[in-house]
C-alpha cells in the first residue's frame, strides 16, 4: 500500500539528481589528475569538486536514497498509510535548503575543506549550517520512523514486526546516533569558530569526535542494501529468506556494533593511545561478524530460489537462478564487491597492517568499492524495483537494465582495483595532480590511467540508469498491485520480544558508545592548551 | 530457533536449518576472535602497533623554544648508536624537506604540524603518521636498503597539499657517522 508515493518519488529523484551531478564531477577528478589530463592551473578547483563530490555522495544521496525507501517500507510492510506526511515534506525540504546552502559556498571556493571537515581549517560557515541542515532534515525521517512502527505496534499488539521494516528503524535509529559525533564537532567547535566567535579549536578532539561518525555512517549507507538482500531480493528471484530471525539478529548486531569502532579510523594519529586503538579493531572484527551471517542467510535464501527452479547438485543449482532477472545479477555484483571490499576493510581495521595502506589511495579504492559497488548498486536495483509501483508504469527495457548495472559492475572494478595497487605502492589521497614525470611516480601513470578509464564507464553507467527511471516515468500505465516483501522460509508468527524491539539495542549500543568514547574525548576535551589556532581557507 | 510456529510439519526442516545456521555463525565468532587474538599477539610479542603515547605541543610556540626549534630539527646521531629524526609539516612543505639517515639503523622519527593537519609517508615502507597540530608523532622506523625514497604528506592540508613532497635519503652507516661527528642537525644539505 503505498499512498505518498510522490513523496517517496521526490526523495528518489533528488537523491539521484544529485548522484549524477557529483557523479560528474567525480569522473572528471578521475581525469583530470591522471596522465590523459593536463595538470589544472589552479588545483584548488580540484578540492572544490571534492568536497561537492564527498558532501554529496557521502550526506545528501545515501540520506535520500533510505528515507524514500523508509517511508516506501513503513507504508508497504506496515501496510498503514504515513502518519506525519507533512513532517515528512517538511524534512525533505529542510535537506533541499541545506543541500544548496552547502553547496554555494563550496562552489564558490569558500569551503574547500573536504567533507571530512578537516579543522583547523575552516570554510565559510554556510557549508557547515548547510550540512546541519541536511542532518536534520534526516534526523525528522528518524522520528517518523519511530512513530510509525509506534502506531503500528497499538494496532497490532504482540505481532511480529515485520522485518523490512524492523530492520529499517534499526537503520534510523543508527544514523540518529552515529550523526552525533559530527554534530558535537559541527556545533561546539566547527561553527563557534567558522563564525569568528573563536578562533582556536582542538584538531585532535575533532578527528575522534568525527571517527564516531565516519565508521557506523557506512553501516547507515549499507542498511538499504542490506534490507533489500533480506527482504526484496527473495521475493523478485522466486525464493524464500532461510532464516528470519537470523536477519532479526544481523540488524541488531550492526545496530550494537558499527558504533564503537570508529577509531579505527585513527590509529595513525597521535591523540589516541595503544589502549583504545586496539579496543576499536578488536570491536570491528565483530562487526564483520553480521556480514558473514548475512552472506550465509541470502546465498541460502539464494539456493532455495534455485532448487524451487529445478536447480540440482552442489553447485549445479546456481546455473538454475534467473541471471536475466536484474534483482539477481544486482545481487551477485553486490556481493563480489562487498567480498573484495570486505577483504580490504579486514586489512584496514587491522592493528598493524593499517599502516601500510593508510591515507593512500588503498583507502579511496576500499570504499568507493564497498560504497559506490556493493552498495549503490542495490539501490538502482531497490529503484528498478519499486519504480512501477511509484509510477504506475512499466520499466520495460529489462536489456538495458542489465546493461546498466553490467557497466556498474566493470567500471567499479576497473576504477578500484588500479587505485588499491597504487595505493599499496605508497600513492597519497586527494592531490589535484601528480608528477608523473618523477622516475618514482612514473610506474603509477597505467593504474592511474585506467582508473580513470573505469570512472568513465561508471559515469556512462550512471546515466543509462537516470535515463531509464526517466523512461519509466512515461512508459504505458501498468497495474503493478501492492508492494510486497521476501517471505522467510518459517515465516515468524511470534518473535522473541528481543528480536522484535529496538530498546535494549538502542541501550546497549548509547552504552558502547560511552564505554569506547567517553574517556578518549573527556580526556582531549579537559586537556589544557591542544586548541590550535583556526586556518580560514577561501579567505584570500 | 523458536519463531515458527507451525511445529506439527515444519519443525523437522527448521530443525536441520537452525543446526546449519548454528554452525555457521560458530564459524564466524571463531574467524572474528583469531583475528582479535591475532592482533594481540602480534602487538604484544613483536611489539607492532600504532603510536601508543599520547605527547602535546603548542603550535603557536614551536619555532620559539623547545624540541622542535628550527636549529633542533634534521638527524642526529645519539650515543646509544640510534638515530632520532625531528621534522615539522607547515603548509606546504617539510622541515627539512630532504630527511637523511643511515641504513640497518633503529630511528625515531618525531614530529608534529606548524598549523593544519598533515601526515607523513615514506614510500615503499610501512613508515605512515598523521601530523596533527597540538600533538606530537612518534614512529619507529628502520630502512634495509639504502636510497631515495619520496615521502609526501598524505593528508589534504589545503590548495598546496599536491605539491607537498619531501624526501628520505638513507646513506651508508659509516658515511652518515663522519657528518654526525661535527654535531649539530644533519640533513641532506650540504652533501
Amino acid at each position: 500500500m503505498l499512498v505518498n508515493r510522490k513523496l517517496i518519488l521526490a526523495h528518489f529523484w533528488l537523491a539521484f539528481a544529485v548522484f549524477g551531478i557529483a557523479l560528474t564531477l567525480g569522473a572528471w577528478q578521475m581525469f583530470i589528475r591522471s596522465p590523459i589530463g593536463t595538470w589544472l592551473s589552479n588545483p584548488e578547483l580540484y578540492y572544490r569538486s571534492l568536497t561537492a563530490h564527498g558532501t554529496v555522495m557521502g550526506y545528501v544521496f545515501p540520506t535520500l536514497v533510505a528515507m524514500g525507501f523508509g517511508y516506501a517500507i513503513s507504508e508497504s510492510a506496515l501496510e498503514q498509510r504515513l502518519v506525519g506526511v507533512r513532517w515528512a515534506w517538511a524534512g525533505f525540504w529542510l535537506i533541499v535548503v541545506g543541500a544548496i546552502m552547502a553547496m554555494v559556498p563550496v562552489g564558490l571556493g569558500r569551503a574547500s575543506v573536504l567533507y571530512t571537515f578537516y579543522p583547523p581549517l575552516i570554510g565559510n560557515v554556510f557549508y557547515y549550517l548547510g550540512v546541519v541542515l541536511v542532518v536534520v532534515g534526516s534526523w525528522i525521517w528518524v522520528a517518523l520512523m519511530s512513530v510509525n512502527l509506534r502506531v503500528w505496534r497499538k494496532a497490532h499488539p504482540g505481532a511480529p514486526v515485520p522485518l523490512a521494516m524492523f530492520a529499517n528503524v534499526a537503520g534510523s535509529y543508527l544514523w540518529a546516533w552515529t550523526a552525533v559525533g559530527a554534530a558535537l564537532e559541527l556545533l561546539l567547535q566547527i561553527i563557534p569558530v567558522a563564525a569568528g566567535l573563536k578562533a582556536t579549536i582542538d584538531a585532535g578532539l575533532a578527528r575522534v569526535f568525527f571517527s564516531w561518525t565516519l565508521h557506523a555512517i557506512v553501516y547507515f549507507w549499507l542498511m538499504p542494501t542490506y534490507i533489500a538482500y533480506y527482504t526484496i531480493v527473495p521475493r523478485a528471484i522466486g525464493g524464500r529468506i532461510y532464516s528470519d530471525s537470523m536477519a532479526r539478529i544481523s540488524f541488531i548486531l550492526f545496530l550494537v556494533v558499527a558504533m564503537p569502532i570508529g577509531m579505527h579510523h585513527t590509529f595513525a594519529d597521535p591523540q589516541v593511545g595503544a589502549g583504545f586503538k586496539f579496543i576499536h579493531s578488536a570491536f570491528t572484527a565483530l562487526v564483520a561478524l553480521p556480514t558473514l551471517l548475512t552472506v550465509f542467510t541470502i546465498c541460502a535464501s539464494v539456493e532455495i530460489a534455485a532448487r524451487l527452479r529445478g536447480g540440482r547438485g552442489m553447485f549445479g543449482w546456481i546455473r538454475a537462478l534467473p541471471w536475466d532477472n536484474p534483482m539477481m545479477l544486482a545481487l551477485a555484483f553486490s556481493f563480489v564487491m562487498l567480498g573484495f571490499g570486505g577483504a580490504g576493510g579486514l586489512i584496514n581495521m587491522s592493528y598493524q597492517l593499517d599502516a601500510s595502506i593508510h591515507n593512500t589511495q588503498w583507502i579511496t579504492g576500499h570504499f568507493h568499492l564497498i560504497f559506490g559497488g556493493a552498495i549503490v548498486i542495490m539501490y538502482f536495483a531497490i529503484a528498478y524495483d519499486l519504480w512501477p509501483h511509484l509510477t504506475g508504469r512499466e520499466l520495460i527495457d529489462l536489456r538495458l537494465i542489465r546493461t546498466q548495472l553490467w557497466l556498474w559492475f566493470i567500471g567499479m572494478i576497473v576504477t578500484t582495483f588500479p587505485w588499491h595497487w597504487v595505493g599499496i605502492l605508497g600513492m597519497p589521497r586527494r592531490m589535484a595532480y601528480f608528477d608523473f614525470g618523477d622516475p618514482a611516480i612514473a610506474p603509477q601513470a597505467l593504474s592511474v590511467t585506467l582508473s580513470a578509464i573505469g570512472g568513465f564507464i561508471l559515469l556512462a553507467s550512471g546515466i543509462m540508469f537516470i535515463v531509464i527511471l526517466a523512461r519509466g516515468m512515461r512508459a504505458p500505465l501498468v497495474d503493478a498491485g501492492p508492494y510486497r516483501f521476501a517471505l522467510a522460509v518459517h515465516q515468524p508468527t511470534m518473535v522473541p520480544v528481543a528480536l522484535n524491539t529496538h530498546a535494549l539495542w538502542v541501550a546497549l549500543m548509547i552504552a558502547l558508545t560511552l564505554t569506547n568514547y567517553g574517556y578518549p574525548i573527556l580526556n582531549l576535551a579537559l586537556s589544557e592548551g591542544t586548541s590550535v589556532p583556526a586556518v580560514y581557507v577561501g579567505a584570500q | 530457533m523458536s519463531v515458527e510456529g507451525a511445529h506439527s510439519n515444519g519443525s523437522a526442516s527448521a530443525e536441520v536449518a537452525a543446526r546449519v545456521e548454528r554452525r555457521w555463525a560458530t564459524i564466524a565468532v571463531i574467524i572474528v576472535v583469531m583475528m582479535a587474538l591475532l592482533a594481540a599477539f602480534a602487538g604484544i610479542h613483536r611489539a607492532t602497533m600504532p603510536q601508543p603515547r599520547v605527547e602535546t605541543t603548542d603550535p603557536s610556540r614551536l619555532h620559539l623554544s623547545g624540541e622542535f626549534v628550527e636549529s633542533n630539527l634534521g638527524s642526529v646521531l645519539e650515543t646509544n648508536g640510534n638515530v632520532t629524526v625531528r621534522a615539522i609539516g607547515q603548509q606546504y612543505s617539510f622541515t627539512p624537506a630532504c630527511i637523511v639517515v643511515p641504513v640497518d639503523t633503529p630511528i625515531t622519527l618525531r614530529a608534529t604540524s606548524a598549523d593544519v593537519v598533515h601526515g607523513i609517508l615514506i614510500q615503499g615502507t610501512n613508515v605512515n603518521t598523521m601530523l596533527v597540530p597540538g600533538y606530537i608523532s612518534e614512529q619507529l622506523m628502520r630502512f634495509t636498503k639504502s636510497g631515495d625514497y619520496l615521502m609526501p604528506c598524505q593528508e589534504f592540508c589545503s590548495f598546496g597539499h599536491e605539491g607537498m613532497w619531501g624526501k628520505v635519503k638513507v646513506i651508508d652507516k659509516a658515511d652518515f657517522a663522519n657528518r654526525a661527528k661535527g654535531g649539530g642537525r644533519l640533513s641532506c644539505v650540504g652533501q
